[in-house]
């Protein structure tokens, strides 16, 4: 259970799961993040165009959660890093709400069923072909353009577009992404602390089971130390 | 996984869980349902909790309800935002008006404890001149208590959560020494300090509901982080581990997974019980007296939905008021990125604060008061922040990857009573069929200018500190309050001082609800101080034969 790190990480080498059988993780834990990093990136919810779309937008909204180790054109299209579109669809599949909605949107799975099915139709009008099939600058456009509440079509059924993108949209997508311990380790998460805590409180001080951050010349370092975080 | 407490009650057959032992119980007092208990209790949170414990301490006989689960927190609390979010009301509510509410994770808890199982600790007194808010102070509404009879309830309540506090608290008048020292700094809260000094204004540690001692079966707060997902330690004092044990020694029994969804008027236009959903089944406790403390969203909507021909408008509603006056807090932020790597996920979020602006007046072109606390939000709740903020893809990412390095300061504001905020029913059902609540909120002229001050001089705190790229998160608000107000005058309040009915005397609301105004501090002390002064003054109705 090792994550595949980017490049681009402030913490090299640092995988919050490393410390999964340390005293940092209980067995609650242990068992909740086992279930999270089994999911398989495949719908139970979403119908096969509905599935397409949804990984396109993951793939536009969360691009981290890609494989870095496909090349640049292939890399949309191949099995992400994260299974980012796989976590919303099992949340829809659950029925899994919030609590509460904005009376402008219906409940979360009729919402994604209309918003979904607008953003392809959108995109066909704007580009003519579906979301997922036309090029990442258009997806963007799209994507900003509904951000702007600039889409309007039937499609959308009432439901304003930027209030769909901003309360369920990019806080579904972006909450999914950041629930994988692989995202924890991206940002330098210490993780699950139970029941060890944390000691060391003050600025730039760390516990022994936490990441190190690498200063600019000084990655190799910090590869070596956090390989000994546990 | 590990939610078999949502499915399962556990408060039965004469037992209920022992949440400071793995698998472990204790005995629990039981009650038949055809013979009426003196007070059937609907909630179990800050007000119905501490209430349950009280009465039953007090010698009454006490069934508690809660619709959620009675959890063991040592066994079934991951350091899981996203799993922990059984802990939350997660049944729809409709949100409308000019700044719909967000409620879930941000307010509504929904288990033995309520919402202090996942509350954030911070345990604040009111300023005393917030209770005569409209005489002293040209706003909002008097409350019908006294302010030194509150202090004294506070005191109660620090007590009996061990409140961990600072020696000298730099506001009002002088208190008595917090229970246990207060917690250590972490960097987060020192960024808060040094804003304040260069600014020139006091700070302090916060006074806060986790442990800095050892505490019979638990031991200190170990800095975890995971407070608003629920501490699995039981460092954190909530009702959970607090009033609710203490309820079942004195022999109140509490019903877990039963959902209130009515309370049955008698000829005599008085109480006599409440219908719950059980095991699958709707069923019936009668009892002498019924309080309602479900939160200020939940308890409107059983006051609304009990509604009789004899009450076509809802009990304790003969003045209009039910549902109306509900006040969040406002909870917007300034957020900075420091040099230093600070790490806020280490300790409770909010170590440090300043309650300045609840004290000062001059300066001010707004009407009530804020403090504002220092923070450390887990890597969930900060996406959630950034994408509020509408960032996505690499923007996003390249702002997450500053994490280590943020810092904020977040207000709990002051705002004021409008009767355009209420709590109404929709005409969607939820799962029992009973009709689910719409929350209609906008912020008014007052409260915009309120935030657009913290939001000015925090972001001067922040820049004061060292941080940069500051930016403002404008639109978040937290807790419930109103809805079902306490006055001196039935025809502008629901209920008195006492938290009784005017309407119909053995009808009680004793939560948040009862709030006439919110002052800029957490509520939920001021709740289990109320509840602790409810109690007594039963007792005493009781020895006068007025009850």
């Amino acid at each position: 259970m090792t994550s595949k790190r980017l490049p681009t990480s402030r913490y090299p080498g640092y995988d919050v799961l490393a410390l999964r059988d340390t005293p940092s993780w209980d067995d609650v834990t242990r068992a909740v993040i086992d279930q999270r990093l089994a999911q398989r990136n495949a719908p139970r919810f979403c119908n096969d165009t509905q599935w397409r779309t949804l990984q396109a937008l993951c793939a536009t909204l969360v691009p981290k959660s890609l494989d870095p180790s496909v090349d640049a054109a292939h890399r949309r299209f191949a099995a992400p890093r994260i299974p980012v579109a796989g976590l919303v669809d099992t949340r829809l599949a659950e029925d899994t709400r919030d609590g509460y909605r904005d009376a402008r949107l219906p409940p979360l799975r009729e919402a994604w069923r209309i918003g979904l099915a607008a953003i392809d139709a959108e995109s066909q009008t704007l580009y003519g072909a579906a979301f997922a099939d036309i090029d990442e600058n258009a997806q963007r456009d799209v994507v900003r353009r509904m951000q702007a509440g600039e889409l309007q079509s039937p499609a959308w059924q009432g439901m304003p577009s930027d209030v769909f993108f901003r309360q369920r949209l990019v806080i579904d997508i972006g909450s999914a992404y950041y629930s994988h311990p692989h995202a924890w380790s991206e940002i330098g998460f210490g993780g699950p602390a139970n029941p060890r805590g944390y000691v060391r409180m003050q600025a730039n001080r760390r516990d022994a089971w936490e990441p190190v951050e690498a200063h600019p010349g000084q990655e190799d370092q910090a590869r070596r130390e956090n390989r000994r975080v546990r | 996984m590990f939610d078999e407490a949502m499915h399962t009650p556990r408060g039965k057959d004469g037992r209920a869980p022992d949440v400071f032992t793995i698998g472990g119980w204790v005995p629990m007092r039981e009650y038949p349902q055809d013979e009426p208990v003196d007070f059937a209790i609907v909630g179990t949170g800050a007000g119905g909790g501490t209430l349950a414990c009280r009465l039953a301490e007090l010698g009454f006989s006490v069934v508690a309800f809660d619709a959620g689960a009675w959890w063991r927190p040592l066994e079934e609390f991951a350091s899981d935002e996203t799993h922990q979010a059984k802990l939350y009301w997660t049944d729809e509510r409709i949100c409308d008006g000019d700044d719909p509410l967000q409620l879930g994770s941000n307010n509504s808890g929904r288990a033995v404890g309520g919402s202090t199982v996942h509350f954030a600790m911070v345990s604040l007194r009111f300023r005393p001149e917030w209770f005569k808010s409209r005489t002293l102070l040209g706003y909002g509404a008097d409350w019908p208590l006294d302010w030194r009879e509150m202090w004294r309830y506070y005191t109660v309540v620090e007590d009996a959560l061990k409140i961990s506090g600072p020696v000298r608290y730099p506001w009002g008048p002088p208190r008595p020494r917090y229970p246990y020292r207060a917690h250590e700094l972490n960097a987060a809260a020192l960024v808060l300090a040094r804003g304040a000094e260069a600014l020139g204004i006091d700070w302090t540690p916060t006074p806060l509901a986790t442990l800095s001692a050892p505490r019979g079966r638990a031991h200190p707060c170990v800095y975890r982080g995971f407070c608003v997902s629920g501490c699995a330690t039981n460092a954190k004092q909530s009702a959970l581990v607090t009033w609710i044990p203490r309820a079942l020694s004195a022999g109140a029994e509490i019903r877990d997974l039963a959902m209130v969804g009515r309370i049955d008027v008698g000829s005599d236009d008085r109480v006599t019980g409440v219908e719950y959903h059980r095991e699958g089944r709707w069923q019936f406790q009668r009892a002498r007296n019924v309080v309602v403390a479900g939160y200020a969203i939940e308890t409107p909507r059983l006051l609304l939905m009990s509604a009789t021909p004899r009450f076509p408008e809802g009990l304790a509603n003969s003045s209009g008021l039910v549902g109306k006056n509900l006040m969040v807090q406002a909870n917007q932020a300034a957020w900075g990125v420091m040099d230093d790597e600070i790490r806020w996920y280490k300790g409770p979020p909010s170590l440090a604060l300043t309650e300045h602006w609840n004290y000062e007046d001059k300066g001010k072109d707004f009407f009530g008061g804020y403090c504002y606390m220092s923070q450390g939000p887990l890597p969930h709740v900060w996406a959630y922040v950034q994408t509020g903020r509408g960032l996505w893809g690499e923007t996003l990412h390249e702002e997450m990857s500053k994490y280590n390095h943020q810092a904020g300061l977040k207000i709990v504001g002051e705002t004021l009573p409008q009767e355009r905020n209420r709590v109404t029913l929709a005409d969607e059902k939820d799962a029992l069929g009973l009709p689910i609540a719409r929350v209609t909120h906008s912020l008014c002229d007052n409260d915009k200018r309120l935030i657009a001050h913290a939001l000015d001089f925090m972001s001067d705190a922040l820049v004061a500190a060292g941080a940069k790229e500051v930016w403002r998160q404008l639109d978040d608000t937290c807790h419930l309050n109103g809805t079902a107000r306490m006055g001196d005058d039935p025809r502008t309040s629901v209920v008195n001082a006492d938290c009784r009915s005017w309407d119909i005397p053995n009808l009680w609301i004793c939560d948040g609800s009862v709030f006439p105004t919110v002052g800029g501090v957490n509520p939920s002390l001021t709740i289990q101080a109320i509840a602790c002064r409810t109690a007594d003054r039963i007792a005493a109705l009781r020895s006068r034969g007025e009850l």
